[in-house]
């Protein structure tokens, strides 16, 4: 039978012959991972049925990167339970303060998921890794509790849509406008419960972190997973970094899709999401006049060297507007590194930004930069909803790191050409 | 299934009713049930809580529940004493949640546009059938997957686990 890649994978690991959309599967899991807020949920459930032991020591995967570093005491009671939970159980990938990242950027770079994965997370943000031919899909506490006890996870398999990306991206055009046009044009829940598969001559262009940022924002059109095939970026990426053996699937020729769609590099500007979703987008030359109190460049969608080196690129040398907020996350210790011994540290620094240790921080509403009430912010995340970043109040608009970077040297949403 | 008949006022919400208007992440420092319930929908409206009663029926449009992972959602509207969600559809993580969690959610393509704010509901866990006892309509609502069934019979996701597993709960509960 003809299988799409996600049918490939999923049918790999619940050991069966073939799949197909709508049917309900059991499959082994390759990796399970909790953060500070979903994994101590997990660890209640664990406890209370009384279970004695992991699956896997090294295939349970802990991050305290939301409300940590410890942002109050309920936060660092939480993180204190995983830890305690991790020291008992033998937990080998528990990340804490000091080796911690955003989850979705830690474990591809830590080589902790790689091609051919079937990864189950309790964060909707886990389908960051089918950018890497993974299967990868977000859970609940609940799920991922059984999955932590059993190895396994059900599965309903998902109707595919095929996204065909046509044509070489416009300068300073990366993976998150890629995304939001996409979202502006099939919706919130233009893809609920399927799968969103990628192919066409513009992968050849697009970084593998263009791709990390596409699939992370596959929950956004409310997918249950986005998936890319491996090639040679991916393989570049994966090898000497991967602890595991990679397995490269690929959809069949003549495999199912439930719809296609031609995406052409020449429609995509510049995008930016309006408040309060991110299908309400707009190509930068539509956006008009919107001031901006504050700009978040980080998270697991655009938190990466390439996005903070695009940052640095369009402020060397320019400050930061008056009355303006530029805030700088690098999403993992590595990436901090990456970017100070660049100097890159120095460009953000002269412009008068904050450059943050790793964490989630705003892009919750967490802490590290919350949002007064009638205060607009432009930023590199992924959600733009109602009080996601602070005050029911206050405003989200999303975009990518060069939008992101030219619009806190203006003061207002712009093009890297009007300040460059 | 239980052959419970749930029965209260409809609260009406739109499309897209996301997890952080359900549960904002600023109160996430905690999982307490009776901590979330008193912030319920509160960026959705921030006299959800205050006026909700035991019983009452959240009703929405498309895409409820879309957003983050989040349990607290589910926990937090079923603390508040909610007893059933009523919506065109839901995102899909926090539907496979809220069955883990034992809040009640239906599937209907017209009762969210029928039933008005403050509307009297009942709704048969058995049937489906939805009663508007204000207007004296009835709507459908979707058959709860077999699958989704037997996971509600089986006493839940952990239930489950724990048999299969052959475990054992430390309070002999
Ligand atoms: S950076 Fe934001 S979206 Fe990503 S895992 Fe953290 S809170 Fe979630």
């Amino acid at each position: 039978m003809k299988m799409t890649i996600t049918e490939r994978i999923l049918a790999d690991h619940a050991g069966l012959e073939s799949v197909k959309p709508g049917q309900l599967v059991n499959c082994k899991v390759d990796i399970a991972l909790a953060n500070d807020i979903t994994a101590p949920i997990s660890i209640k459930e664990f406890r209370r049925i009384g279970a004695k032991k992991v699956f896997d020591k090294e295939r349970v995967v802990f991050v305290a990167d939301h409300f940590a570093p410890n942002k109050d005491i309920e936060s660092a009671m939480q993180v204190k339970m995983v830890r305690d939970f991790s020291a008992e159980f033998g937990i080998t990938n528990f990340y804490d303060a000091g080796t911690m990242g955003v989850e979705h950027t830690l474990l591809p770079e830590k080589g902790l998921v790689g091609p051919g994965d079937l990864v189950i997370g309790a964060d909707s943000h886990t389908c960051t890794y089918g950018a890497l031919g993974a299967f990868a899909s977000g859970v609940g506490s609940t799920d991922l509790a059984a999955a932590m006890i059993t190895g396994e996870a059900w599965y309903r398999v998902p109707e595919t849509m095929l996204f065909n990306l046509k044509g070489k991206p416009r300068k300073w055009v990366g993976g998150k406008d890629v995304i939001l046009y996409i979202i502006g044009k099939i919706g919130v829940d233009g893809a609920l419960y399927k799968a969103m598969e990628y192919t066409g001559d513009m992968i050849g262009h697009l970084t593998q972190d263009d791709r990390f940022t596409i699939c992370n924002m596959a929950i956004e059109a409310g997918a249950k997973n986005g998936i890319f095939t491996a090639d040679a970026v991916t393989k570049e990426y994966v090898n000497g970094r991967f602890k595991r053996e990679a397995k490269y699937y690929a959809s069949d020729p003549g495999a199912n899709y439930s719809e296609k769609f031609d995406i052409n590099a020449d429609d995509i500007e510049l995008m930016v999401a309006f408040p309060h979703l991110p299908s309400n987008t707009r190509g930068i030359s539509k956006v008009g006049e919107v001031k901006i109190d504050q700009v978040v460049i980080g998270s697991c969608t655009n938190g990466r060297y390439s996005d903070l080196k695009v940052t640095a690129e369009i402020l060397r040398g320019k400050k930061v507007a008056k009355g303006v907020r530029l805030i700088v996350i690098p999403a993992t210790p590595l990436i901090y590194k990456q970017a100070m011994n660049a100097g890159l540290f120095d460009v953000f620094m002269d412009a008068n930004a904050v450059v943050s240790t790793p964490t989630c921080g705003p892009c919750l509403g967490g802490h590290m930069g919350i949002l007064a009430e009638g205060e607009k912010a432009l930023s590199t995340t992924n959600r733009n909803f109602v009080g996601r970043m602070g005050h029911r109040k206050s405003e989200i608009y999303l975009a990518g790191p060069a939008v992101a970077a030219a619009t806190a040297i203006a003061g207002k949403i712009c093009s890297p050409e009007d300040v460059l | 299934m239980s052959d419970k008949i749930l029965r209260g006022k409809a609260h009406i919400f739109g499309d897209n009713i996301d997890t952080d208007a359900i549960i904002p992440a600023r109160y996430m420092v905690t999982s307490d049930p009776a901590e979330l319930a008193k912030h319920v929908m509160e960026d959705a409206d921030p006299d959800f809580a205050k006026n909700a009663k035991k019983g009452d029926v959240i009703v929405a449009k498309k895409n409820f529940g879309c957003g983050s992972s989040r349990e607290h959602a589910p926990v937090a509207i079923k603390a508040a004493g909610i007893s059933c969600v009523i919506a065109k559809s839901y995102a899909r993580i926090f539907y496979r949640n809220c069955f883990n969690m034992g809040l009640a959610i239906f599937e209907s393509a017209d009762a969210p546009d029928k039933i008005r704010p403050g509307d009297e509901i009942t709704v048969d866990m058995n049937t489906g059938e939805i009663t508007n006892v204000t207007k004296n309509e009835k709507y459908m609502a979707a058959p709860i997957p077999p699958f989704m069934q037997q996971l509600i019979e089986a006493g839940g996701l952990m239930a489950s686990v724990q048999k299969k597993m052959g475990l054992v709960s430390p309070s002999g509960k």
